[in-house]
């Protein structure tokens, strides 16, 4: 399949996420192992779509690549109309800065530095001035409910609290993906519906595109509207899920 | 990343460890320290020799002879000479005039000297004296010295050397510490006695000179037969009032190489004192002015002695100055500068090591914040740039601590040899120099050496995958 990466994604209904017979395969000692083997799916703008599996099923390498962190063996991910394959290390770089915003099951927020120097980053890697940063900064700190916090460290907060700053950091920039890797793996289920929340207000509210990595098959039904499921690096199901919404609300008001 | 951020989040980084990167620091502060130090001694010393050698005049002076005084006695070589009038001009006082009309020129006066008597306390004693410039007031011979310098350069004072104030006294030191009386106890004795001077005048041959001459005369010579090339010779007594006693080697001194007693000038200027020169000139047959055997040109700056030096020459003397031996000198220096400059470096370059060591140990320390900025969208340049950042940050910072510190190391080896010094009743000395220029570079340096150390541990920090970063928790 021939794809012109200089095409933008200009057309309406082009799919945000693109992928095309993509191949991850790791040198382990005298094993390959196939992380992520054959995989072709496309995922349209505004989706939330739910990526299933077992541990080792390939799904966080498979979310790695269409972030931008790593290269594929071979095949084709076309974000935003670039094929990321042929991208140089600068490109993908700005492709992590502008295009993708990712949360971890691990937080990941730097912890030497405070809520705000940790939601300030991006925007000091994207050369935003200074006056205008303190603002963004402060304004998606308390769009997640963080206002009061911005000079805490994330040692001080909860998982809860750090997975929000996290939020606020992935959505900086603007970012028209969203990529989460186990967002409430380390947190109860309450703080885990409050994280699941925000990232549905961000899909419903901003229309932006949502590809989570789960193991959890209820978590999944209950807010993706799509449920991809990989075995051994390859895509096994990939079915609709009509009706998450309202299950969610509710969870969320109780 | 904008640079303002960029150094702004390089010295939060710094803070955060801040005892590995504040022993770095010191580590740099301490090399730098090292070579300034090192460096300051070195310039320090040059100054002070050329602070002493320009003080003693021999850089800015320019010894004129005559091209004539190079010739024989032989006629062959008068008559070719007459041929190439122009270029052997005598050295009298048009000539003088002229010099000291040149450029650049500061003054330019003959060089007076002669042997003679002077008797003190009724005791005769033979020695060399000679005729001392009003601006050697301040020269470091005379600065100083027991007593004063010439109140007036016509006044009857001398100066004396200090062997010659042996002498007077009747001291005579074993050979060899005669460095060990201080001056001030020969000054005692002297300063304000008089000394009477016997001397041969030279006395342009007139008739009437002639006729009043010979009451005291008794060594005229016959008269010569041009009757502009006569002159007779007149003993004279002039006294002479002590007014200062100088410590001066006298081989050290320009022009007055030798002397021992050192008159104004201008007296001696007008006690027209018969010189060797003028015999060899009246032998001649060519002294209707007369003529000096030397003058002395000072320059105003050591820098245009060359110029000076060659209009000399084209008005047709011969020059001499000691540039030549102050360009070996200036070598000596460099080189000097150069051992000294390499000796501080060393420290400098296992301080670099220092820094390539904490960055390397804070990449791996901040593996996973590595991983997380490069998530986020930090570029490999960003990455790298941060690091060199935070290399130069250290680097600039141990360079402004370590010049504050080679600073003050050397101030307070100076302070402590100073104290040696004056226990030793020696003068005070500064063999320190830090300039400004010395400053700048060893910051500069610093930096640098930093930015080259950084080279490696931030490359290594960009290349980092940011997957494998994150993965361990």
């Amino acid at each position: 399949m021939t794809v012109d990466p200089n095409q933008p994604n200009s057309q309406n209904g082009a799919p945000a996420i693109r992928i095309v017979d993509l191949c991850r395969h790791y040198q382990m000692g005298e094993a390959l192992i196939r992380a992520v083997d054959g995989v072709s799916l496309q995922i349209q703008p505004g989706e939330f779509v739910a990526l299933l599996g077992s541990s080792g099923s390939g799904k966080s390498s498979l979310l790695n690549l269409i972030a931008g962190l790593d290269r594929p063996t071979s095949g084709a991910v076309i974000v935003e109309g670039r094929d990321l394959a042929h991208l140089s290390r600068e490109a993908l770089s700005r492709h992590r800065l502008r295009t993708v915003g990712m949360v971890f099951q691990s937080f990941n927020l730097v912890s030497r530095m405070t809520l705000a120097e940790n939601v300030d980053l991006p925007l000091r890697f994207a050369e935003v001035d200074r006056g205008r940063r303190q603002a963004l900064t402060r304004q998606a700190l308390e769009r997640v409910g963080l206002g009061t916090r911005m000079t805490h460290r994330p040692s001080e907060l909860s998982g809860g609290e750090q997975q929000r700053a996290a939020l606020a950091r992935a959505l900086i920039n603007q970012p028209k993906l969203l990529l989460a890797d186990e967002p409430t793996g380390n947190l109860d289920s309450h703080t885990g519906t409050e994280i699941m929340n925000f990232i549905r207000e961000f899909n419903q509210s901003l229309g932006m595109t949502i590809v989570m990595v789960t193991h959890e098959r209820t978590l999944a039904e209950r807010y993706a509207r799509r449920m991809i499921l990989l075995a051994d690096g390859k895509l096994v199901d990939d079915q609709p899920n009509p009706m998450p919404a309202a299950a969610g609300q509710q969870e969320g008001r109780r | 990343m904008k640079t303002y951020d960029l150094s702004e989040l390089a010295l939060r980084n710094l803070r955060e460890s801040s005892l590995r990167n504040s022993l770095t620091t010191v580590g740099i502060s301490v090399g730098v320290a090292s070579l300034v130090a090192m460096l300051s001694l070195g310039i320090g010393l040059q100054k002070l020799a050329t602070r002493h050698l320009a003080k003693s005049g021999l850089f800015d002076t320019v010894v004129v002879t005559s091209r004539r005084e190079l010739r024989g006695f032989s006629r062959d070589d008068e008559q070719r000479s007459t041929a190439s009038a122009a270029e052997s001009r005598a050295l009298d006082e048009p000539a003088r005039q002229e010099i000291e009309r040149l450029p650049d020129v500061l003054e330019a006066y003959p060089d007076i000297r002669f042997i003679t008597e002077l008797s003190y306390q009724d005791k005769p004693h033979l020695t060399m004296v000679s005729g001392i410039p009003d601006s050697a007031r301040s020269n470091d011979a005379f600065a100083g010295i027991p007593g004063r310098f010439f109140s007036s350069e016509t006044a009857p004072e001398v100066i004396l050397q200090k062997s010659f104030a042996l002498e007077l006294l009747g001291k005579t030191p074993p050979p060899g510490q005669e460095d060990e009386i201080p001056v001030n106890d020969l000054a005692k004795p002297l300063l304000g006695q008089e000394l009477i001077m016997r001397y041969a005048q030279r006395v342009a041959a007139s008739p009437s000179s002639a006729d009043n001459a010979p009451a005291k005369a008794g060594l005229a010579p016959p008269a010569q037969t041009e009757s502009d090339a006569a002159y007779s010779v007149v003993s004279r007594e002039q006294r002479l009032k002590i007014v200062g006693i100088s410590d001066l080697d006298p081989d050290s001194m320009r022009g007055a190489a030798r002397a021992r007693v050192f008159l104004p000038l201008k007296l001696a200027q007008d006690l027209r004192v018969m010189q060797p020169s003028d015999v060899r000139d009246s032998m001649r047959g060519f002294n209707k002015q007369p003529s000096y055997s030397t003058i002395s040109v000072r320059v105003k700056n050591p820098k245009q002695v060359e110029a000076v030096e060659q209009a000399i020459k084209k008005l047709g003397f011969n020059t001499f100055s000691i540039l030549d031996a102050t360009r070996s000198l200036r070598q000596f220096f460099a080189v000097l500068d150069l051992f000294l400059g390499i000796f501080g470096s060393l420290a400098l370059a296992v301080a670099s090591i220092g820094i390539v060591n904490t960055l390397v140990m804070a990449i791996l320390e901040r593996r996973r914040e590595i991983g997380i900025m490069k998530a986020i969208g930090a570029s490999d340049g960003d990455v790298k740039k941060l690091f060199f950042a935070e290399a130069g940050a250290m680097g600039l910072l141990g360079g402004v601590v370590g010049v504050a510190l080679g600073w003050t190391i050397g101030h307070i080896i100076n302070l402590g040899t100073n104290i040696y010094l004056k226990r030793q009743s020696l003068p005070p000395e500064s063999f320190w120099a830090v300039p400004w220029w010395l400053v700048g570079a060893a910051i500069v340096f610093a930096f640098i050496v930093s930015l080259v150390s950084g080279l490696y541990p931030a490359a290594r920090a960009a290349r980092l995958d940011p997957v494998q970063a994150l993965r361990y928790e």
